[in-house]
C-alpha cells in the first residue's frame, strides 16, 4: 500500500477543490479494490451463493419462487453488502492511513464520502449488475425485474451508508465482525421493507412509485446525516 | 368484584396460563433486577475495600 | 443565578450524585410498591371482565406499559447518551449505559406478554404485527447499544460510541416503526386492535396507567441502583471512591 499513500499528501489549497478530494479518494480505494480482487470477488460469490441456495432449500416451484423471489434477493443483498463492511475502514485503520486522512487539511466528512461511494462502487454496484440474472433463475417477468434492479440501485447506497456507521463504531473493536451485523441489520430493516415492497407491490398491480420515492427519500436523508455520524464515529475510534 | 372465590381468581376464567404466565415472568425479571444489582454493588464494594485494607498493609512495615 | 449553575454541576459530578442516588433510592422503591399495590388492585379486582376476551386481557396491565416503557427509556437513554456526547460529562454517559438494560427487559417482556396474549386471542404465539415487529427489533436496538458498549473496553470511547449508536437508533425509530406498519397494511396481514380505543373501560385505563407509573419508578429505581454500581467500578482508582467506601 505504500505506493499508494502519497495520494494523501498535503497540496496547496485549492488546487485539489471538493470534488477533486472526492475523485482522489474514490481512485486511490478503486485501485486497492483492483489489487484485491478476490475480496471483492467474495462478497459477490456469496450473493449468487446465498440466492441460488433458497430454491434448493425450498423446492423448484416457479410460483413460490416468484413470490419469494424479492425479498430472497434482497435480504442476500443485504448480508452481501454487509460482509464487506468491515474493509470499509480496517485496513486504513491498521495502516494508519485513516490517521493521516483526520489530519489531513481536506474535511474528513468529505473523505469519508469518499470512501463510502468507492465502497458501493465495488460492492454494491456489482450486486445490482448482477442481480437481473438471478431475478431470471427466480422466473421474474420483466417489469418486476426491472422494479426490482432500480430499487436496488437506489437501495445499495443506502446500505452502505448506514453499514459506514457501524463500521465506523466497531472499527478495531474486539469482535468487530459480529457486533457490526447486530448493529446495522435492524437499521438495514426500513430499505429491505421498502426494497422488497417495491417489486412485490409492482406484481400486485399497486404500482412501485410509492415505495421507490420512499426508498429515495430514505437515501437523501442518510446521504445527509451518515456520513456526519460516520465522521464523529471515526474521530471517537481515533481518538 | 367479579371473583367469587380463590380458586375462580386464580382460574382466571380458564386463561390461568396465560395471564399468570405473564405476570408470573414480569415479576420474576422485576425481582432478579435488583437482586443482581445489589450483587453487583456489594461485590464492587468488597473487591474495593480488600484493595484499601492491601494498601494500608502495604504501607504499615514501612 | 450564578448559583444555580454551580449546584447543577454539583450534582453532576459522580462524586455528589453517589450518596444522593443511594439516598433516592428507597424513596422510589416505595413509589413503586404503592403504585404497584394500586395498580394490580385495579387492575385484577375493580376492572370488569372484558366481553369479548375473558379474563385473558387483564395482560394488558403489564404488557402496554411494558411497550410503553421500553420505548420511553430508549428515547431517555439516547438523551442521556446525547447529553454525555455535547457536554462531556461522565455521569450522563453513565446513566445511559445504567438505562439500557432495564430498557431491554421491558422490550422482553413486552414480547413475552404479547405472545402469551396473542395465543389465546388470535390462536398463535406470535403475529407478525406492527407494533410486534417494532417492539423486536427495539429490543434489537438495545441489545446492539450493550453489546457496542462491553465490546469497547475504555469505558469513555464506550460511552461516545454508545452515543451515536444511540442517537442514529432514536432517529431511525421512527422510520422503522412506520415502514414497519405500511409493510403490515400492504400485507393485509394481522390487523389488530390491541386497545381497542373508545369501548376500552376508563378503570382499565386507569389500571395501565397507575402500572405504568409502577414501571416507571421501578425503572428509576434501578437505574440509580445501577449507575452507583457503574461509578464505582470506573472511578475506583479515584480518592472519593476510597472515601465512599470506608
Amino acid at each position: 500500500m505504500n505506493g499508494v499513500a502519497p495520494v494523501y499528501a498535503p497540496s496547496p489549497r485549492g488546487a485539489l477543490g471538493a470534488l477533486g478530494v472526492l475523485a482522489t479518494v474514490i481512485r486511490r480505494d478503486l485501485l486497492l479494490a483492483l489489487r484485491r480482487k478476490s475480496e471483492v470477488l467474495t462478497s459477490l460469490f456469496f450473493f449468487v451463493i446465498v440466492v441460488s441456495l433458497f430454491p434448493l432449500g425450498i423446492g423448484p416451484e416457479m410460483a413460490l419462487l416468484r413470490t419469494i423471489a424479492p425479498g430472497v434477493l434482497w435480504v442476500a443483498a443485504l448480508l452481501a453488502a454487509m460482509l464487506s463492511l468491515n474493509r470499509l475502514f480496517a485496513s486504513d485503520y491498521a495502516d494508519g492511513t485513516l490517521e493521516q486522512m483526520v489530519l489531513s487539511p481536506a474535511p474528513l466528512g468529505l473523505l469519508v464520502i469518499g470512501k463510502i461511494m468507492a465502497h458501493w462502487l465495488v460492492s454494491g454496484l456489482p450486486l445490482v449488475l448482477i442481480a437481473p440474472v438471478l431475478g431470471l433463475q427466480y422466473d421474474l417477468a420483466p417489469r418486476p425485474l426491472a422494479v426490482l434492479i432500480l430499487s436496488l440501485l437506489i437501495g445499495t447506497p443506502l446500505l452502505s451508508l448506514i453499514g459506514a456507521i457501524g463500521a465506523s463504531l466497531t472499527l478495531g473493536v474486539r469482535g468487530g465482525g459480529v457486533l457490526l451485523s447486530l448493529l446495522t441489520l435492524p437499521l438495514y430493516i426500513p430499505a429491505l421493507i421498502f426494497g422488497a415492497g417495491a417489486v412485490e407491490a409492482d406484481i400486485s398491480g399497486l404500482g412501485a412509485a410509492g415505495h421507490l420515492s420512499l426508498l429515495a427519500g430514505l437515501l437523501a436523508l442518510a446521504g445527509f446525516f451518515a456520513p456526519w455520524a460516520t465522521t464523529a464515529g471515526l474521530r471517537i475510534a481515533l481518538e | 368484584m367479579q371473583w367469587n372465590s380463590i380458586g375462580e381468581f386464580f382460574a382466571m376464567g380458564g386463561y390461568a396460563l396465560y395471564v399468570w404466565g405473564s405476570f408470573g415472568i414480569t415479576a420474576l425479571a422485576l425481582l432478579i433486577e435488583p437482586l443482581l444489582l445489589r450483587k453487583r454493588q456489594s461485590d464492587v464494594l468488597d473487591s474495593l475495600r480488600r484493595e484499601l485494607n492491601a494498601d494500608k498493609q502495604q504501607r504499615k512495615p514501612e | 443565578m450564578d448559583n444555580k449553575i454551580i449546584h447543577w454541576f454539583k450534582f453532576g459530578s459522580p462524586q455528589t450524585f453517589y450518596p444522593l442516588a443511594g439516598k433516592m433510592v428507597p424513596w422510589f422503591w416505595a413509589l413503586a410498591a404503592i403504585f404497584l399495590v394500586v395498580g394490580l388492585w385495579l387492575g385484577f379486582f375493580v376492572a370488569p371482565t372484558d366481553a369479548v376476551q375473558g379474563e385473558a386481557y387483564r395482560i394488558i396491565f403489564i404488557h402496554v406499559p411494558a411497550s410503553w416503557m421500553s420505548m420511553f427509556l430508549y428515547v431517555v437513554m439516547a438523551c442521556w447518551a446525547g447529553i454525555g456526547l455535547a457536554l462531556n460529562t461522565r455521569l450522563s454517559s453513565m446513566m445511559a449505559s445504567a438505562i439500557a438494560p432495564t430498557g431491554a427487559m421491558f422490550a422482553f417482556l413486552s414480547l413475552w406478554t404479547g405472545a402469551l396474549w396473542g395465543k389465546p386471542m388470535w390462536g398463535t404465539w406470535w403475529v407478525w404485527d406492527a407494533r410486534l415487529t417494532s417492539e423486536l427489533i427495539l429490543l434489537f436496538l438495545y441489545l446492539g447499544f450493550m453489546a457496542l458498549q462491553a465490546a469497547i473496553d475504555e469505558p469513555r470511547r464506550a460511552d461516545k460510541a454508545g452515543a451515536i449508536l444511540a442517537l442514529v437508533g432514536v432517529v431511525n425509530v421512527p422510520v422503522i416503526y412506520f415502514s414497519v406498519k405500511w409493510w403490515n397494511t400492504l400485507h393485509q396481514g394481522a390487523s389488530i386492535s390491541m386497545s381497542k380505543g373508545s369501548t376500552m373501560a376508563v378503570t382499565m385505563l386507569w389500571g395501565m396507567l397507575v402500572m405504568a407509573l409502577c414501571f416507571w419508578m421501578y425503572s428509576i429505581a434501578v437505574a440509580l441502583m445501577r449507575v452507583r454500581a457503574i461509578m464505582l467500578e470506573r472511578e475506583r482508582h479515584t480518592d472519593w471512591v476510597k472515601y465512599a467506601v470506608e
